[in-house]
């Protein structure tokens, strides 16, 4: 873990904004038909922090993911990461999707899943082998290396996609959703193991959900969307302590209060796209 | 060829567009069909129902068979046909990748190319005979034309699917990891499409091995299929039944040889998973 954990220090509490979302707007072109799916999105992520995108279904998450990973292009607006202008992957990313069962390759066994990506960056051998051992050993699989992924569980499938992030060394981790197909207590082993890896590894995570209790537990910010189109509505600080549990923390009046709070932003969006889909 | 029935169905034909029929029945219904088949072409002649001097036993034919296998101009007109078979088989496996790749990544050659492609391909090969002759005469070129057009859209089809069957998810994942171009081709288009292949090739086998013989029969051209013509006209039948019965042995092989090669390169694959020990 050694090499892992040096980009920890390197975090720090400095606030450099790392992720920069300028007036971000999408629309899909489709055949007579246009779908406005992002309206204007703007908000920063600053270096080392963990924030929580949360929004209804259909909210645009996807698309604003897709728009920040460089797989889509923004039909006006910028992403800059790093002080770059995105238009295209930038390399200092990684992305886990919702689909594990698709976004794993099923030819390759999950030791050659997480090391592709790691080949594609022209590591040498022996730093590749480290570093799946490392990452796999992170997500608590150091005995599965030569399985298929169509092999595990959906759980252990997506630990790996995670361990194939990890194992990038990516400046930041790009979440879609991740644990939205899995059972609800592997989700919440899921949460926790997200939340000591961002402990552990510092590094800057945009984490999109659609369930409030999530972003509010794993989040140090949670920003919420409105429906489609979408803007920020809000962009909640969440104040609760770094060590978190999913018992006690839940509990704790302060969650509870803030998980309301994001919870009526939520409704009140939906209530105003009631009214722009009349417009 | 004793192992060859504990392998799983060929649930992968009907991913590729259902084109697997040919070779559906599996080797050890192939061997009972085939033992049934020597029985009744026993019985039959001896029993008069037909004449002998159109069908002889199959212990005539068998007795042929022997001697066939004794005589070095059998061996050569089988290597004839092998070699025509599978020359003809590699470079339209070869032409079919390689067309199916740039054709198939680049939607607009697809456009461009589907009307054309779908009005070329159901030329039956036999049709281009005259034209082999014309400019090839009837050596072994003659019989490549025709194997390689037979068998050339066979591979290219199934390609087209496999190359147009990448799963999206798979390809942005590939993207965000930094993967270029070619490295998509390699580690995911090659590895999706390689099951589609893999159906074409054996498809293509069975095709081409066909072909070759028709070339040889009606062109004139050296191989197993002269050699039928003129024991047919020599009035040899138990010889001549005896090259058939090689020819079908040859088709049985083939097959064999081709399901062994999609068994070993697709074990990933649904249709062959098994539950390995992690
Ligand atoms: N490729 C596309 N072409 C046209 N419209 C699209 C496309 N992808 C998404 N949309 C539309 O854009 C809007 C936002 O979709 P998006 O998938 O980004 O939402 P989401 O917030 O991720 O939803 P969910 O929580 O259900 O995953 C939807 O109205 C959707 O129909
Ligand atoms: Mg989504």
């Amino acid at each position: 873990m050694s090499a892992m954990s040096q980009t920890q220090t390197e975090a720090g509490p400095r606030t450099e904004v790392l992720l920069d979302v300028r007036a971000v707007r999408k629309v899909y072109e489709g055949r007579g038909r246009s779908v406005e799916a992002v309206r204007d999105l703007t908000f920063a992520v600053a270096r080392g922090d963990l924030v929580c995108v949360v929004g209804p279904s259909g909210a645009g998450k996807t698309t604003l993911l897709k728009c920040i990973a460089g797989l889509l292009a923004p039909t006006s607006g910028e992403v800059v990461l790093e002080g770059e202008s995105v238009d295209g992957p930038p390399p200092g990313m990684a992305v886990v999707f919702q689909e594990y069962g698709r976004s794993l390759f099923p030819w390759m066994t999950v030791r050659k899943n997480v090391e592709l990506p790691l080949k594609q960056k022209k590591l040498p051998k022996a730093r590749r082998a480290e570093l799946v051992g490392q990452a796999l050993d992170a997500v608590g699989l150091g005995d599965v290396h030569g399985a298929y992924p169509w092999q595990l569980s959906g759980g252990m499938q997506q630990r790996v996609a995670i361990a194939r992030a990890i194992a990038y060394e990516p400046h930041i981790l790009l979440m879609d959703e991740p644990f939205a197909a899995v059972d609800a207590q592997t989700r919440a082993d899921l949460e926790d193991l997200v939340r000591s890896l961002w402990q552990r590894l510092g590094v800057t995570t945009l984490f999109v959900t659609h369930d409030i209790d999530e972003a509010v537990y794993l989040g140090q910010r949670v920003l919420v969307l409105s429906s489609s189109p979408t803007v920020v509505l809000d962009d909640v600080a969440v104040d609760l302590p770094a060590q978190r549990d999913q018992l006690t923390t839940r509990s704790s009046a302060r969650f509870t209060e803030l998980r309301g709070h994001v919870f009526a932003q939520i409704q009140r969006a939906k209530k105003h796209s009631g009214a722009s889909v009349v417009e | 060829m004793t192992s060859a029935p504990t392998r799983a169905a060929p649930v992968r034909s009907s991913r590729a567009g259902g084109a697997g029929r040919l070779t559906g029945a599996n080797a050890l219904l192939g061997v009972l069909g085939f033992a049934a088949f020597l029985a009744s072409l026993e019985a039959v002649p001896r029993l008069g129902l037909v004449s002998p001097d159109y069908l002889p036993p199959a212990s005539r034919i068998g007795a042929a068979l022997v001697e066939l296998v004794g005589e070095a101009g059998f061996w050569t007109a089988l290597g004839d046909t092998v070699r025509g078979w599978s020359t003809g088989l590699l470079i339209a496996v070869v032409l079919g990748i390689a067309v199916g790749f740039v054709v198939g990544t680049v939607p607009v050659l697809r456009e461009v190319t589907a009307s054309t492609i779908e009005f070329l391909r159901p030329i039956p090969s036999v049709a281009l005979i005259p034209l082999a002759v014309l400019v090839f005469g009837t050596d072994l070129r003659s019989v490549l034309l025709l194997v390689v057009y037979a068998s050339f859209w066979q591979v290219l089809v199934q390609v087209l699917y496999g190359v147009q069957d990448v799963d999206p998810v798979a390809a942005e994942t590939a993207r965000t990891f930094g993967l270029g171009r070619w490295a998509r081709i390699r580690h995911v288009t090659w590895p999706t499409a390689l099951p589609y292949l893999l159906t074409g090739v054996r498809l293509a086998a069975a095709v081409a091995l066909i072909l070759a013989i028709t070339a040889e029969l009606v062109i004139g051209a050296p191989g197993l299929g002269n050699e039928i013509g003129v024991a047919q006209s020599g009035g040899a039948v138990a010889r001549m039944y005896a090259l058939v019965v090689v020819t079908g042995l040859l088709g049985v092989a083939v097959n064999v040889l081709a399901r062994r090669l999609e068994k070993w390169l697709l074990s990933w694959h649904p249709s062959l998973r098994r539950e390995v020990a992690a």
